[in-house]
């Protein structure tokens, strides 16, 4: 340093107009050196990928359109938010290591080999900047499923032992205890002993054979228990021969969030081993919109054959159940918005369920500008909400949300996922805002006609 | 052998195996890779109308990501028509097509393709100047990106200075002007550049986006997602 220098010292920390000092946040499990944490993720990522995948990586022609469609580029206006940059360490490894002209792209090294500072760097978008939330996979004009590509990216992230620890601690503990948040068997059995005195309802817990098989969010068991009362209460007046499991009730699967395979299908293995055990025609997943996709649509690929019943999100329960004629209803007095939990519509395919229970309450629905399928994230899926180090990007981008709520002109919200209803939460409290996010579920309950007189 | 000879014999040869082998190539490499079954129940089972229908749909703006650029969109329909206009419409561009391959088609009258040329150009340079200064698409871009449209704008130029030489105004009366052979040459080698090219970089994608686009149809269509 020259004397001036030495005398005039530059302040890179203090906080300067439109010049950011690049935070470098990133967790790392397991002693292993950066070599091995780089063949491990490539390794990972090889032997997840399958034709399609493939094609995916072979076809993005750099339009950059798939940024406007995601609530983390659109709130920071930061291009390494682009949905298709947060998987570009893995479209350079496949170019070099694996394309159709790997070899030539070796050869004259024309495109570097990926580093693990580059993982570690990546970190941060394909964990805390992205709930896989599939928006930007509808608007990709080469129809790539970006949001696939990086759950795909996220299993060699936790192959190379570079997650975010609190997201890995929590996966971790779900797969040992059985729950992400201590909502053990025993915790449940208080939790529903406790609901049983102080509502009047009666939750059947174990029994040996039932029809239907109801799972829980961990989310729901912890902070919003009146969600099992409700389903009670629903599960009676329609009749059905239900359970819970004590050995198959957990359907979060942060297993999936993760990136861990094999925590993934234990998680999913418990519940399938459950429904199987009382014979059940039908199981049942909570207000959790990742459980609909973990068990819906990817359970059985990791149970290795179909499942020998049906899986129907609660919303498609209800639904059902409405279209049976088993429920006789009252309707809500107040108009209502219907959040879509990204999961269970745009990814899940079951945007309609919510709007035929509305239908069935005779509800006055007012849709949300790009409600249904172009629905925009709470900002909180695919575990981001777990993330506090991801607070400020992802409240950012709930700002997004709370414009859609309100000019829906609705005067109650509801979703049918918990973990958007965490997300809400936080938001709401963070920004002093005047709406709380409900439950459908509640919904229903709350408007059951015990007597009889209404529309059934 | 003169110029155009080279580039009508040896060199054409080359490269139309270049870009048939090669894009063929570059499809098995998509193709070999496995196809787990998905034994999850499917909520339609019509898949193969969802990714054709995917392939269609993506073609069309999406009117519930309003959000999503328009100016992008109608430049890119703007430039893609443009070219697809020359190069299948333009008489001399079929008579080409039919030395090749025997295969011919009525051309449309040449004002059309002289129309198409200036919203291909007008295009292509619009869509540069943008991943110029747009920051997602500079951040996204590599050599391929700006190597491509140098080697799709070539042949429309070249192409313009033949249209210079050959402009006869058609009347049964008048024979074309025979163009100048190493103008013509140029121009024929220019295409022969891009053909080459093409299996290897971005171009691809004209091939590539029927595959991935039915891929997403198809699993979209099965869980009975809106496309
Ligand atoms: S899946 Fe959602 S959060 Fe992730 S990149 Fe795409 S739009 Fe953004
Ligand atoms: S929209 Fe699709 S093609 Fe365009 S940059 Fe994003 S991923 Fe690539």
């Amino acid at each position: 340093m020259n004397e001036l220098d030495a005398k005039h010292p530059l302040d890179f920390d203090a906080p300067r107009f439109s010049i950011k000092k690049p935070v470098v946040r990133s967790d790392a499990q397991g002693e292993l050196s950066d070599a091995e944490r780089v063949d491990r993720a490539m390794k990972a990522f090889a032997r997840d990928m399958n034709s399609t995948t493939a094609a995916y990586l072979e076809s993005c022609v750099h339009c950059g359109h798939c940024a406007q469609a995601c609530h983390f580029y659109v709130t920071s206006q930061d291009a390494r938010y682009t949905p298709i940059w947060k998987v570009e360490p893995f479209k350079q490894a496949w170019k070099r290591e694996a394309g159709p002209f790997a070899w030539l792209t070796r050869t004259f090294d024309l495109k570097p080999a990926v580093t693990a500072d580059e993982l570690r760097e990546w970190q941060e978008l394909l964990y805390d900047s992205c709930t896989m939330c599939g928006r930007c996979s509808m608007v990709c004009p080469m129809g790539i499923d970006i949001a696939a590509l990086v759950g795909l990216a996220r299993h060699a992230m936790f192959e190379a032992g570079l997650v975010p620890h609190e997201l890995w601690a929590v996966a971790e503990r779900a797969e040992r205890e059985g729950s992400p948040l201590g909502a053990t068997p025993k915790v449940l059995k208080e939790r529903i002993e406790w609901l049983e005195d102080e509502h009047e309802v009666e939750i059947p817990l174990d029994k040996p054979k039932a029809e239907v098989l109801m799972t829980l969010s961990s989310i729901g068991i912890m902070k919003y228990p009146s969600s099992l009362t409700a389903l009670a209460k629903v599960m009676k007046h329609a009749g059905y021969d239900w359970t819970l499991r004590s050995d198959g009730y957990e359907a979060t699967n942060f297993g999936m969030l993760s990136g861990n395979l094999a925590w993934q299908k234990a998680l999913s293995l418990r519940l399938i081993n459950a429904a199987i055990a009382c014979e059940a025609k039908l199981l049942v997943l909570p207000e959790c919109g990742h459980a609909y996709g973990a068990l819906r649509w990817q359970g059985a690929n990791l149970y290795g054959k179909p499942l020998p019943f049906e899986v129907l999100h609660i919303s498609e329960f209800l639904a059902r159940a409405m279209r049976e004629g088993r429920l006789r209803t009252r309707r809500p007095t107040a108009s209502l918005t219907y959040h879509d939990p990204c999961q269970v519509s745009r990814r899940g395919g079951a945007t309609g369920a919510a709007r035929e229970v509305f239908a069935g309450l005779k509800a006055d629905l007012r849709e949300m500008p790009n409600g249904g399928d172009a629905n925009w994230c709470c900002g909180g899926g695919g575990g981001v909400v777990t993330l506090h180090r991801a607070d400020e990007h992802r409240r950012r981008a709930f700002a997004i949300k709370m414009k859609q709520v309100v000019e829906s002109g609705a005067e109650k919200a509801v979703t049918s996922c918990e973990n958007c209803r965490l997300s809400f939460d936080d938001g709401q409290a963070h920004y002093h805002w005047d709406r709380k996010m409900g439950s459908l579920l509640d919904l229903v309950a709350e408007h059951l006609d015990e007597a009889g007189t209404g529309p059934a | 052998m003169t110029l155009l000879e080279l580039a009508r014999g040896p060199v054409l040869t080359v490269a139309l195996l270049v870009f048939f082998l090669g894009t063929a190539w570059r499809l098995w490499a998509v193709f070999r890779r496995p196809r787990k079954p998905d034994y999850s129940a499917p909520r339609s089972s019509d898949t193969v109308g969802g990714g054709l229908r995917a392939i269609w749909q993506r073609m069309l703006p999406r009117s519930a990501y309003e959000r999503i650029g328009m100016t992008g969109t109608i430049n890119a329909y703007a430039y893609h028509i443009g070219i697809a206009v020359i190069v299948f419409a333009f008489a001399p561009h079929i008579g080409f097509i039919e030395r090749l391959t025997g295969l011919s088609w009525a051309a449309l009258p040449d004002w059309v393709t002289y129309i198409a040329t200036a919203f291909a150009i007008v295009g292509l340079v619009f869509a540069l100047a943008t991943r110029l200064t747009d920051d997602v698409q500079r951040l996204l871009s590599n050599f391929d990106d700006y190597f491509t449209w140098i080697v799709t704008m070539l042949p429309i130029v070249t192409g313009m200075a033949l249209i210079e030489q050959t402009y006869v105004p058609a009347t049964p009366m008048v024979a074309p002007a025979t163009p100048d052979p190493t103008l013509l040459a140029v121009h024929l080698l220019s295409l022969e550049l891009l053909l080459i090219w093409f299996p290897f970089g971005k171009l691809a994608h004209a091939v590539l986006v029927f595959v991935s686009r039915y891929r997403t149809g198809v699993e979209f269509t099965r869980k009975g997602a809106a496309l």
